[in-house]
């Protein structure tokens, strides 16, 4: 069963377009997420499926409403938590959510199943003012609001930004319950390292949908062999790499650097030659399989002039 | 080039009322060192930053930034320095070469060097074309790398960057690092926090700040084997699980 | 120095390419000389005159004549005596005009004969200057006597003026009424139109539009509160007007309450209004202040009588809601008028309301501003 069924969809303003046409679909209960940078359009397609602004092109189910036709009632039925979290600082936890409830036609204990796992957390601070929550709480709470009035469907537009990295692995831990329990749930983020716990994912850059597979899938994809490159003098072995006559693309990644070749049947001792005659003594070369962020920057249009070799 | 540390932090203490967000942090920055001052949100590096850079004045302990001391020298501090956010850095209605042209002017370049620096910046990079437009018309990781150059501009013994990189795409990032790295080759210490914790194994040294105390101190290889982990993301998660200002 | 005058140069950038700052800093100027130059009048212009002539000779028509052509009067014609008080409540005099029977024999049998010049003083300056106006169209009637009959008649005139509903001639009696509803609509605008966009600015509004609320709850839910606390402040005013600053309230208290409630839940629905078209709190205060506060300062007749102005101005003046509500609340506190004297005023402040609010509801977007 289709939860999101999306079909060309597109969205311009004048000349630019911050979405150009995008088709695909999310089924029920799957845990979907869209991985770009700021300014890829992500916020602009979360919005367009919120109802809350319209396409210039294209057409968009969720839920089997049409999100032009029938907003009203799929306003009824949506969960959404926008970037920044959007809560009235100036009112209590206990108060924000017992007023999204209200606005719902819900209460709290009507459906506190659905929140129990987060607000649990939350309970010690229910008097506290949302403004004095720390980040990780915020978003906690925010998430909530969303859930309170048990949706169908669920929208959170970049829920881990400005978050520290512990709460970010908890709030992943919590979406996959939640998508466990049957919830359909669409995620944005910036950060490559979360696609991995998603049940399918769709790259997106410049308004451009790069592709869309399972995290597997995806790092399947990686048209070249991908080799890691370690040693203690990173510098001189990137500067190494890139002159390498095969070089299809150098990035350093950590500690690592990530060489990709451009022949099908690279030769792991060539390289490690190239290196130490380069004066890079100790590299330790091995073939490894591409991630998410490899994939990324592979599918990235780039500029004229700001090539794959950086 | 004297050998003299560039950041000397001893004990160095911010407290609000009966809060204390930088709690005693001790600690050197070498000349040309790439410096990683991580942490969660909360845990008190955005204070510990301002502190250095001489727009707060801390509560107890000492600190010199580039030989100055921030108690008393404060403008000395600022002139030395070059800084950059997240946030904010450049006027988003005035165009690239009118950015490069204000703070150059504000830190005292004169007309011939300023004209000749920015010419080499826009040259390096590739933005010729972007010159006289609108910030506000570049993508975001343009902003930063253009924000980066006009920071150091006035060629400062010491940049701070305050997570230069949020949100910018994977191969601008790694553009941005390159710049980073020009720039300590040259003798430039680079004081630069961050979320992402990749960016973290390209710096000399780390510190990781929990509840107002630093817990971790040293080079990423040092660190890890230190604590028996593969990387500094769950370095940082093992520190940070450890802290309680996250709970609320 | 160069650093500073770097800093300058970029100031002049920023000006001149914020197309909001241009026009404060360039259109502001003429549009407020414009408007003070042409509505600060301290002259009155065509104030109606009612005369009540017992005598109906020669003397009289002939002062009346005078009257009538001066150009700072207008006679109205049919009010008798005891319509006086009446045509004063409704405004349709501001000033009458008695002659006593006999007035002309009296006159020339030198017994010098008294006009009474009773003057609706709820406006004292203008109460002064109109009796100027009268005594000086009386004057030259003497003067002209004098001079024809080669000085024999001397023509003495007793001249009795009466100060109706403000006899000590009180400015605080003009000021105060004025100042609750400029008060009122400053306090009730501003606040209602900072609030949706408040939302906007938070992001809230984005979570408030994805649910089940209708604009229509929103925008009643947002003016509610407002109403309520704004009562308070009407009844605090009130207070301090009749306590403090002795200002009568001589109608019924009742109906004085009823229209200040109208008053403000129009000042709401205008803020509110302004709340749906503008995306940021900045703007909105903006509008607001610069929008509502001058016109209702100079065009409502809180100060300069709007009689007085240009007509462009007087026809502008009619879309302020202030000069309505002027009326009625000078009209129930200073001359103890009932519904029956102001139900037309009344009833354009509904209509006002009315649009308002239409255009608040249907002009709420219930997106996201493309």
């Amino acid at each position: 069963m289709t939860a999101v069924d999306i079909k060309a969809l597109e969205k311009r303003f004048g000349k630019t377009a911050a979405l150009e046409p995008v088709t695909f679909s999310v089924a029920e209960g799957e845990l979907f997420g869209l991985i770009g940078p700021d300014g890829a359009g992500k916020t602009t397609l979360f919005r367009m499926l919120a109802t809350l602004v319209l396409p210039t092109g294209g057409t968009a189910t969720v839920d089997g409403l049409d999100v032009v036709r029938d907003y009203r009632e799929l306003r009824n039925r949506l969960g959404y938590m926008p970037g920044r979290f959007a809560l009235y600082q100036d009112l209590t936890v206990a108060e924000n959510l017992k007023f999204f409830a209200s606005i719902f036609g819900a209460t709290i204990e009507s459906n506190y199943e659905m929140i129990r796992d987060i607000y649990g957390q939350l309970e010690p601070f229910r008097d506290r003012r949302a403004g004095a929550l720390s980040g990780g709480m915020k978003q906690k709470l925010a998430l909530s609001c969303a859930l309170i009035h048990r949706p169908r469907v669920l929208l959170l537009d970049e829920p881990t930004t400005g978050v520290d990295a512990v709460s970010r692995l908890e709030f992943w831990d919590v979406l996959t319950r939640l998508r466990d329990s049957g919830l359909t749930i669409l995620v944005s983020t910036p950060y490559m390292d979360e696609a991995a716990r998603c049940d399918r994912v769709a790259l997106i850059q410049d308004g451009h949908i790069l592709e869309i597979n399972t995290p597997t899938g995806i790092e399947d994809s990686y048209p070249l062999p991908l080799l890691s490159v370690k040693s203690s003098d990173r510098l001189t072995a990137k500067r190494a790499l890139e002159r390498f006559p095969f070089a299809y693309s150098v990035y350093p990644f950590g500690e690592e650097l990530h060489f990709t070749d451009s022949r099908a049947e690279p030769s792991v001792s060539e390289i490690k030659t190239w290196l130490h005659e380069a004066g890079v003594a100790d590299a330790e070369v091995t073939v490894i399989r591409a991630g998410i962020e490899d994939v990324f920057m592979h599918r990235m249009p780039t500029v004229e002039g700001q090539t794959g070799v950086a | 080039m004297t050998s003299a540390p560039a950041i000397i932090c001893q004990g160095l203490t911010r407290k609000f009322g009966s809060f204390t967000a930088v709690d005693s942090i001790s600690f050197e920055v070498a000349q040309g060192e790439v410096f990683g001052f991580l942490g969660a949100n909360g845990a008190g590096k955005t204070t510990a930053i301002r502190m250095l850079t001489g727009l707060l004045q801390p509560t107890g302990g000492q600190a010199w930034v580039a030989g100055h001391d921030v108690y008393s020298e404060v403008e000395a501090v600022k002139r030395s320095i070059g800084y950059m956010s997240q946030r904010f850095s450049l006027y988003d209605d005035l165009t690239v070469r009118e950015n490069i042209e204000f703070y150059g002017g504000i830190y005292g370049l004169r007309k011939t060097e300023l004209h000749q620096k920015s010419g080499d910046l826009i040259e390096r990079l590739d933005m010729e074309a972007e010159a006289n437009s609108m910030i506000r018309s570049l993508p975001l990781g343009w902003r930063q790398k253009i924000a980066f150059s006009v920071a150091v501009l006035h060629e400062p013994a010491i940049v701070f960057l305050d997570e230069p990189t949020g949100g910018v795409d994977p191969i601008t990032r790694r553009q941005f690092w390159d710049l980073i790295y020009e720039k300590a080759a040259q003798g430039v210490t680079v004081f630069v926090t961050t979320h992402y914790m990749d960016e973290a194994e390209y710096c000399d040294r780390v510190s990781i700040m929990v509840d107002g105390r630093i817990e971790a101190l040293g080079s990423p290889a040092e660190l890890k084997k230190g604590h028996g982990v593969d990387s500094i993301n769950d370095l940082f998660v093992l520190l940070a699980r450890g802290g309680k200002r996250g709970d609320a | 120095m160069k650093a500073f005058r770097g800093f300058v140069i970029k100031e002049f950038f920023h000006i001149f390419r914020d197309r909001r700052t241009l026009v404060i800093l360039f259109g502001m100027p003429i549009i407020q000389m414009m408007l003070f130059g042409y509505a600060i009048r301290n002259e009155v212009q065509d104030v109606q005159v009612a005369v009540v002539d017992w005598a109906h000779d020669s003397a009289s028509e002939a002062i009346t004549d005078r009257l009538e052509a001066s150009r700072y009067l207008q006679v109205v014609p049919g009010i008798e005596h005891q319509d006086i008080e009446r045509a004063f409540r409704r405004g349709e005099a501001k000033v009458a005009v008695t002659f006593p029977r006999n007035f002309e024999r009296d006159l020339i049998l030198g017994e010098s004969p008294t006009v009474q010049v009773i003057t609706d003083a709820t406006d004292p300056n203008t109460a002064n200057t109109v009796l100027a106006y009268v005594t000086a169209a009386i004057g030259t009637y003497q003067i002209e006597v004098l001079t024809t009959s080669g000085g024999a008649r001397p023509a003495s005139i007793v001249l009795e003026p009466r100060m109706r509903f403000n006899p000590e001639l009180r400015s605080v009696v003009l000021f105060v009424p004025g100042l609750i509803a400029l008060i009122l609509m400053l306090v009730c605008a501003l606040m209602t139109s900072i609030t949706i966009t408040r939302e906007k600015e938070i992001g809230t509004m984005e979570i408030l539009l994805v649910s089940p609320l209708r604009p229509g709850q929103i925008i009643v839910g947002k003016v509610m509160p407002y109403l309520v606390l704004s009562l308070v402040n009407v009844v605090t005013i009130l207070l301090l007007a009749s306590q403090v600053f002795l200002v009568p309230i001589r109608g019924s208290l009742t109906l004085l309450l009823a229209e200040c409630f109208l008053f403000i839940i129009c000042a709401l629905a205008l803020g509110i209004f302004i709340s749906t078209r503008t995306s940021t709190q900045q703007v909105a205060m903006m509008i607001s202040l610069a929008g509502l506060l001058l016109p209702t300062v100079i065009l409502s007749g809180f100060i300069f009588p709007v009689a007085s102005m240009p007509a462009p101005l007087q026809i502008v003046s009619h879309i302020v809601p202030a000069k309505w509500f002027l009326i009625v609340i000078r009209g129930i506190m200073i001359k103890g008028v009932g519904l029956e004297a102001i139900w037309q005023e009344t009833l354009v402040l509904v209509g006002m309301t009315t649009v308002f609010l239409v255009a608040s509801v249907r002009g709420f977007n219930v997106r996201l501003a493309d």
